[in-house]
């Protein structure tokens, strides 16, 4: 496989020969009949698994099998925000771990992710969520992350478009901020990894859907494709959505639901937003692509879905929301809304970790907010297929904790998938 | 917009709805007598298909009653409605 590594060197060379002469960023190759490991699953988290596998353990012998295109499902479908801005220590040490990640991905994997350390503003509109939002950025503080309170005039100051008058709908009286937060181009995430995968070794299989699990007393065997068993000693599922369908090939059940959650983009503008605003109360978070489209996300469709598209009140109740903090935006025309199908956990926090059977692993449950996760959870499922153990950064992920009732209920509404 | 039957007042647009989940898990009977494992069962676990789904839903907006529907979570397809007694039973033929 030819190693051409990207930098403006080779962008000369290749300029003079029009950029006919780029090699193909992947191989395509024909799946082997056996690999140490299959990842199931060909969005970042699996792509990432598969790198950080073959670089980190030297485990190079794998395959990462995946029904449709890399980066087709919610890689490719979400709002891309990025932020470690979590209450609980086991959330902040594990999405800290992500963001620093994050800060030298480009580099590592010699490609431009375009990560946009713009911040994260959460908007609060009452005392309560003051008080809620303080101490989180204490908590954030004291776990080493950077956090900070900005009063109604320096939000203002800070996003001059947002309606901070005291008339407004949801009258804002200040903001958590993030600065290190931000936004990174979704595809170039997966077609990141998986060039950087490739390079190491990985097979990439794409148009390739895993049917069944090969169970062999007690112990995985391999997986059953559309096109034809391969065998492996491990497999991990990164299949978001999906996951309890993987699952039940393995007879088991999870603590999940599948729901679909939208996003759209509004006609592109010029600059306006420089940052990512979310509110809680207006059910919604927004930011501007770098194509200059307005990009807005916000509550579930409220019941099981394994549709990847949901409903019009959805987005209409996501509107109002958006258009209450950002009156500008009743003028703009929508032009594209999507829908992705997400495993909601019963606390609200990811499954990361090994399960009942011998060398089935598993890296799911992601809820809203797995995107941000990708090189962290990539990095810790990769550990702990390596080594057949959790890594202590998603020690508290496991599966078990349900069975133990120690849950990771960063919101504390309880054993309710919609809730979170 | 999905167009729900309420057993009492009849067709009516979703927003008119609130979401109960998944409406074959049944509260053990007698709690006492239930081990840590039938209630992770009950609590946690769900079957979570991809395809019929029997479902809790309440007429909010309308009558405040709960009750049950058939509903596709892949095509959002309504099958049927009915009381929370009902068995809703098998899929309509499309
Ligand atoms: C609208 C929306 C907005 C979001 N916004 C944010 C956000 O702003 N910030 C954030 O952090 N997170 C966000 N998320 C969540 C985030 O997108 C996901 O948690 C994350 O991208 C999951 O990555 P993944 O690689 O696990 O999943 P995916 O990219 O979905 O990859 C899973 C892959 O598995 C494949 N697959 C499934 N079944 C099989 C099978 N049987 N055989 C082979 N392959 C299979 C699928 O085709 C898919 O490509 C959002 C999600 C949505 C839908
Ligand atoms: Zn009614």
């Amino acid at each position: 496989m030819p190693d051409v590594r990207y930098s403006i060197f080779s962008l000369a060379r290749n300029a003079l020969s029009h950029h006919q002469g780029w090699p193909l960023a992947w191989r395509s190759p024909q799946p082997k009949r056996e690999y140490d490991v299959v990842i199931v699953g060909g969005g970042g988290h699996g792509l990432a698994a598969a790198y950080y596998l073959a670089k980190l353990h030297g485990i190079s012998n794998v395959a990462v099998v995946e029904k449709g295109w890399l980066g087709g499902g919610n890689t490719g479908r979400n709002t891309t925000i990025v932020r470690s801005n979590y209450l609980l220590e086991a959330n902040a040490h594990f999405y800290e771990h992500s963001l620093k990640l994050w800060e030298g991905l480009t580099r590592d994997l010699n490609y431009n992710v375009m990560f946009s350390q713009r911040g994260v503003v959460n908007l609060t509109h009452n005392d309560a969520q003051i008080d809620a939002a303080r101490r989180r950025g204490n908590a954030m503080r004291l776990n080493g992350i950077d956090a900070e309170w900005l009063s109604v005039g320096e939000v203002r100051s800070m996003v001059p478009l947002l309606n901070c008058s005291p008339g407004a709908r949801f009258p804002i009286n200040g903001a958590l901020v993030q600065r290190r937060g931000g936004t990174v181009r979704h595809d170039a995430v997966a077609w990141g990894y998986a060039r950087a995968a490739d390079a190491c070794g990985v097979d990439i299989i794409q148009n390739c859907e895993v049917t069944g699990l090969r169970i062999d007393g007690g112990r995985v065997a391999g997986v059953e494709t559309t096109r034809g068993d391969i065998a492996a000693k491990k497999v991990g599922l990164a299949v978001a959505g999906n996951s309890s369908r993987l699952a039940a090939m393995a007879g088991l059940r999870l603590p999940i639901e599948s729901h679909v959650l939208q996003a759209m983009v509004t006609e592109p503008l010029k600059p306006v937003l420089d940052t990512v605003v979310t509110s809680g109360a207006a059910h919604v978070y927004i930011s501007q692509t770098d194509k200059g489209e307005i990009l807005m996300g916000g509550d579930l469709d409220f019941y099981n879905s394994y549709a990847q598209r949901g409903n019009l009140p959805t987005l209409e109740h996501v509107i109002q929301g958006a258009i209450s903090l950002f009156p500008f935006l009743s003028r703009l025309r929508l032009m594209r809304t999507w829908g992705g199908v997400m495993d909601m956990t019963m606390d609200g926090s990811p499954i990361l970790g090994k399960l009942p059977v011998e060398g089935l692993y598993m890296d799911g449950g992601w809820c809203y907010g797995g995107f941000k996760a990708t090189p962290g959870a990539g990095w810790c499922h990769a550990w702990t297929i390596a080594n057949d153990a959790p890594h202590p950064l998603n020690a508290a992920f496991r599966l078990d904790r349900f069975h133990r009732g120690a849950l990771l209920d960063e919101k504390g509404v309880g054993a309710s998938p919609q809730a979170h | 917009m999905l167009l729900i039957t309420c057993p009492w007042c009849g067709p009516r647009a979703h927003i008119e709805f609130t979401y109960g989940g998944d409406a074959t898990v049944d509260r053990p009977a007698d709690p006492d007598a239930v081990s840590a494992e039938e209630w992770l069962d009950h609590i946690y676990l769900r079957d979570n298909p991809r395809g019929p789904h029997v479902e809790w839903w309440q007429h909010g907006a309308g009558c405040r009653g709960w009750f049950k529907v058939r509903r596709d979570t892949w095509t959002h397809r309504i099958h049927r409605s009915g009381p929370p007694g009902a068995d809703l039973g098998e899929d309509e033929p499309r």
